[in-house]
Formats: C-alpha cells, sequence, structure tokens
C-alpha cells in the first residue's frame, strides 16, 4: 500500500464484504430454499435458517426431473466437447505451425473465420443438417448420377436417400460443438513460442513428426491443456441453446435444459424448494471444477480470450 | 507464420488438419451458406415449396414493427448487461486489488459465479424476483413502492433478465480487470502519491486510462454476450414475454424459425445476426488492437 489510510481501507473491506454477499446471495438463498419444506418456502419473505429437508427434496428432485441420466448427460457432453475440442485443435495448430503445404493459409483463415459463426446466427440451417448429416452430399450424388449407376449394377431401379441423423445423439450434441477457433489459435500461438531448436534437434535425431509431437509438444503443453479443459468443461457443461435444439427425448438431454421442467409454474404448487434443490445439485459440477482449479480457470480464460 | 525448422510430408499436414476443416464446412460454412440462400426465398411451412424473392424477406424485415421493437430491446438489454458488470466488475476488482489480507479467499469467492449456467442464473433470480415469493421483489415493493410484477410488466420483466444475465458476468470481467490492475506498475502509483494525489484522483488519472485496453476488450465480450449468450437466461425466465417486451434478437431467431416455422424470415434475421458479428469482430481486429497500445 503506498499510504496509510484507514478509512478507505476500511471502506474497502466493508464494500468487498458487500460485493461478495450481493455475488454469492443467488446461490445461497437457492441453497437455503433447497432445505425448506414447502410451506415454508412459500412464506413470505421466506425464513433465512436453513430447514432439514434437502435430502428429501433433493430426492424428490432427483427422481421427478430425472436427474441422474440427465447429469450423465451433461458429463458426456462436457467431456466429449473438452476432449474433441482439445485434441481437434492441437493436432490443427500442429499442422499448421510445423508443416509448409498449399492450403496452410487457407485452412488457418477458414477455420479462424467460425469465429465469425457461433450457432446463435445459424440456428436453422445447422439444425437441418444435424437432422441429416448426408444431407449436403446429396446433391454430389444426384449429380453424378449415382442412382443409374446403381440400378444398372442392381438390376432395377434404385434410388438412394442418404440420411444419417445425429438428432437425440451423443455425436450430435457433441460433434458440431467440437471445432474450436480459439483453441487453435491459442495453441498456435504456444507452438510459435517453441524455440525452433527443439525441433531441429529432433529432426536430427531421426524422430518422426508424430514423435516429435508426442514427446516435445505434448509434454510443453500440459499447462495450456490443463487450462483449456477446466474453460471447456464449464463451457460444454452449460451449453443450452444447441441441445435443446437437437433433443427432444428427455433421455436424451441435459441437465441444464431439464431443469425447465422444474419450474413450478402458474397453476403448479409453488415447489421452489425442489427447482431450487435441483438447481443447487445441476450447477455443483462446474462450480467444483472452477474452485478447485481456480489456478487454471484463470490462466485459461485470459489467454483464450485474449 | 510458421518455423524456420518444419516437416516434409505430403499427407500429414492435410490428415491433421482435416477434422478441424471437415465439422467447420459441415456445421459452419455449410448452414451459414444455407441460411444466406434461404433468406432470398419463400417457401411455405411445410417446405414443399419455396421460390426466388430477391430481398422480400428483408424489406418485410425492417418494416415490421415487432423486429425493429426487437432490434431496441437487443440495445437497451446489452447497454445495461454491459454497464452494471462492467461497473461493478471494475469497482470490486479495485477494491480486491487494494485489500491487503485474504487476496485468494476475496478472489475466490467472486469468482464462482462465473461456472454457473445462464439459464440456472435465470432459475435463480425467477425465484428472488418472484412477484409473489420473491424476497428481492418484497424488497423492491416495500422500500422502493415500486408495483413490481415482470409476469405483467415489460420494464420489469426487462430488469428482471438484465439482472440474471450481468450477475454471472460481474465474476467475468473481475477475472479481467484484475489481471489488468496487477499489470499496471506499482511505481506509477507511488510517484502520483508521493506528488500528493488522492486515491481517487490516482484512480481516474492512472489506473483507469492504462485499464482502457481492458475495458475495450470486456465491453465488446460482453455485448456478444448479452446478444448471443443470454439465450438460456431468456428461454427460462420470461420466453421473450409478457407481450414480446424481452423477445431479443436471438430469441426471435428461434421463435421465428423453430416455432413459428418462418423459414424465409427466420433466415434472414440469422443473416442479419451474421454480419453484425462479422462487423464486432472487425471492429475488434481493426480498431481496438491498433489503436490502444497493450503494456506489461
Amino acid at each position: 500500500m503506498v499510504e496509510k489510510t484507514p478509512l478507505l481501507d476500511f471502506f474497502t473491506y466493508a464494500f468487498l464484504i458487500f460485493g461478495i454477499l450481493i455475488v454469492g446471495f443467488p446461490i445461497i438463498y437457492s441453497l437455503i430454499a433447497a432445505t425448506l419444506p414447502l410451506e415454508d418456502v412459500s412464506r413470505v419473505p421466506m425464513p433465512l435458517i436453513p430447514g432439514d429437508q434437502f435430502m428429501v427434496n433433493i430426492r424428490e428432485a432427483w427422481t421427478r426431473g430425472d436427474l441422474g441420466t440427465q447429469i450423465f448427460n451433461s458429463f458426456v457432453m462436457a467431456s466429449g466437447i473438452t476432449v474433441g475440442k482439445i485434441a481437434i485443435s492441437m493436432i490443427g495448430a500442429f499442422s499448421i505451425v510445423y508443416f509448409d503445404y498449399r492450403f496452410r493459409a487457407a485452412a488457418f483463415a477458414s477455420v479462424f473465420c467460425t469465429l465469425m459463426l457461433p450457432v446463435e446466427v445459424r440456428i436453422m440451417p445447422t439444425y437441418e443438417v444435424a437432422a441429416n448429416i448426408l444431407g449436403p452430399l446429396q446433391p454430389v450424388w444426384d449429380f453424378l448420377h449415382m442412382d443409374g449407376l446403381l440400378s444398372w449394377f442392381a438390376g432395377h431401379d434404385v434410388e438412394v436417400l442418404l440420411n444419417w441423423s445425429l438428432l437425440d445423439s451423443y455425436t450430435g450434441l457433441i460433434l458440431p460443438l467440437v471445432a474450436s477457433a480459439t483453441c487453435t489459435f491459442l495453441f498456435r500461438q504456444f507452438f510459435l513460442t517453441v524455440p525452433d531448436e527443439l525441433c531441429e534437434a529432433a529432426k536430427m535425431d531421426g524422430a518422426s513428426p508424430m514423435t516429435f509431437f508426442r514427446k516435445v509438444l505434448f509434454p510443453l503443453s500440459k499447462t495450456n491443456i490443463a487450462a483449456l479443459v477446466v474453460i471447456e468443461f464449464v463451457y460444454g457443461y452449460n451449453q443450452y441453446l444447441w441441445p435443446l435444439l437437437i433433443t427432444t427425448n428427455p433421455k436424451m438431454t441435459t441437465a441444464v435444459i431439464g431443469l425447465q421442467n422444474l419450474i413450478p409454474q402458474a397453476d403448479d404448487l409453488p415447489e421452489w424448494n425442489i427447482a431450487l434443490g435441483a438447481a443447487v445439485l445441476v450447477m455443483l459440477p462446474p462450480i467444483l471444477v472452477v474452485l478447485f482449479m481456480q489456478r487454471w480457470f484463470v490462466k485459461g480464460l485470459i489467454e483464450k480470450e485474449k | 507464420m510458421i518455423k524456420r525448422s518444419f516437416f516434409k510430408s505430403s499427407y500429414l499436414p492435410y490428415l491433421l488438419i482435416l477434422p478441424q476443416v471437415l465439422i467447420t464446412l459441415t456445421f459452419f460454412y455449410w448452414p451459414a451458406l444455407q441460411g444466406l440462400i434461404q433468406s432470398f426465398h419463400l417457401s411455405d411451412p411445410f417446405g414443399l415449396q419455396s421460390r426466388f424473392v430477391w430481398f422480400y424477406n428483408y424489406i418485410e424485415l425492417f418494416t415490421d414493427p415487432l423486429y425493429l421493437k426487437s432490434i431496441f430491446i437487443t440495445i437497451v438489454f446489452s447497454i445495461s448487461v454491459a454497464s452494471v458488470s462492467l461497473g461493478l466488475g471494475l469497482f470490486l476488482a479495485t477494491m480486491a486489488n487494494r485489500a491487503l489480507k485474504a487476496k485468494p479467499l476475496v478472489r475466490t469467492m467472486l469468482i464462482w459465479p462465473y461456472a454457473v449456467a445462464p439459464a440456472i442464473s435465470g432459475i435463480m433470480w425467477l425465484f428472488l424476483l418472484h412477484p409473489s415469493y420473491g424476497v428481492v421483489a418484497l424488497g423492491i415493493k416495500r422500500w422502493l413502492g415500486i408495483n413490481w410484477n415482470p409476469v405483467l410488466n415489460g420494464a420489469d420483466a426487462m430488469a428482471m433478465i438484465t439482472m440474471a444475465a450481468a450477475w454471472k458476468q460481474i465474476s467475468y470481467n473481475f477475472v479481467f480487470f484484475v489481471a489488468g490492475l496487477q499489470a499496471i506498475p506499482k511505481s506509477l502509483i507511488e510517484a502520483a502519491a508521493i506528488d500528493g494525489a488522492s486515491p481517487l484522483r490516482r484512480f481516474w488519472t492512472i489506473t483507469f486510462p492504462l485499464l482502457s485496453p481492458t475495458f475495450f476488450f470486456l465491453s465488446v465480450m460482453n455485448i456478444i454476450y448479452s446478444f448471443f449468450e443470454t439465450f438460456g437466461v431468456i428461454h427460462t425466465v420470461t420466453q421473450g414475454g409478457p407481450g414480446g417486451s424481452t423477445n431479443i434478437l436471438v430469441y426471435k431467431v428461434y421463435q421465428d424459425g423453430f416455432v413459428g416455422l418462418n423459414l424465409g424470415s427466420s433466415s434472414a434475421q440469422s443473416v442479419v445476426l451474421m454480419s453484425l458479428i462479422i462487423f464486432i469482430t472487425f471492429l475488434q481486429f481493426r480498431f481496438v488492437e491498433k489503436k490502444v497500445q497493450y503494456t506489461g
């Protein structure tokens, strides 16, 4: 501290405690609500002393919302996106930085421009692609008159409709979200700072590109990977729009979407204790990840966005 | 840029970039192109027929009072979310930077809401601001004397989604402001203090100008967030209501396309949003990165 300012110091701590309370208030309040029986939670104002109904409410929410299945789905989706994103962008960046080939610049530009196409601006057409991922190939198929060729082979008329739907599947939840411009860019920037001598030494020792990648680049990237794991897990777990579009079967949907069904509507019993119990449970995994891996989280957040 | 020392292979680099390119082509460029084509077509709700109509969808869109209202709502919403979350984030970061004791604890306690999904934040604020059960709503009614009812009143509903959307963004801004504050050399602040500048004056003449790159960057990120990522908040809390008063552009695309099955209009709206985000990205790279110097 530069100078002694007792009054300002006092206000600093007062404001900080106030800020922490304000920021934490919705979560703490929901946690309290989740421990109360129905008659307490619907009293106005709700008592601030936690009740003893937490397990009862959670159990009710668990069966009513089928949370077991949905949290499992969320985990599959988040892990799939995390692993897929990091793997794909790492080898992509490796290709862009360590090889010289004709379409290098074009490949990088095409990956980088996806930054400007978040799923929110192409809702309908992306849904159509997911509903039939082979759709884009149909015109090619028709253009080449493959039907005619097949008919000639088979000796009778054949019509082929290419159809492979990703709706209500883990592939559909994960695959469209694993392309990432920011991750590729991050790995590219990192690979550019790796000393050239390492690559020269590896080549001199007769290492193949993939050996170099496995034995040198991968170990060097560990901190970056850890930081991205935290960020991408939270990102994947909290996805909303895409799972909402692509899943109709409640068995395949994710927990964040499923919560919607537990919110009491105007005509229902005001069972906010159950809705908020479920909400607390569902938001727990990413909060734990951020709390326990805070150092990686902050590093990842700052490096990824800049 | 490429390394001075690189590998030679005729097939490997293509193989390595292939997954990335395949996914971007299938799920990014092809749909974007389809959207662009559809926006010039008019089709019936069953998708059986469609014909080329030039700019009909766009003209319809920009003469539709509901769409113009949605643009206005989105602007109000994003400016409110950005100012609330930037203001509180900066304030708390400055305070946390001043604190001598318990710094890590303070930081942890202010960072964790970032992990909460916007939709869940929406559910919690829906309860806090519920006209009959919410404790914050009760406070507003009793102390401010406002007849609070977000279920019926559009302005109240807007305030509610702004709170729900801005709340978790405070943590995000906090992380970046703390990092920005730490990059400011202590010697500058000390020199100003020796010259007799008060803490407040030091903040406005030294800290804030040096934070301006962070501030610009965060403004852009917050606007992108409130334009696109707040979909979950709207969908859980208000569903665009009451009377379309919280129907921001992204939610309208979803409603018109997915619920209303008006493909042409929805695609035209998508293209408008696409142009907008291309413009913002361009601005970010051309303008912000070059005009403002990053230090440290």
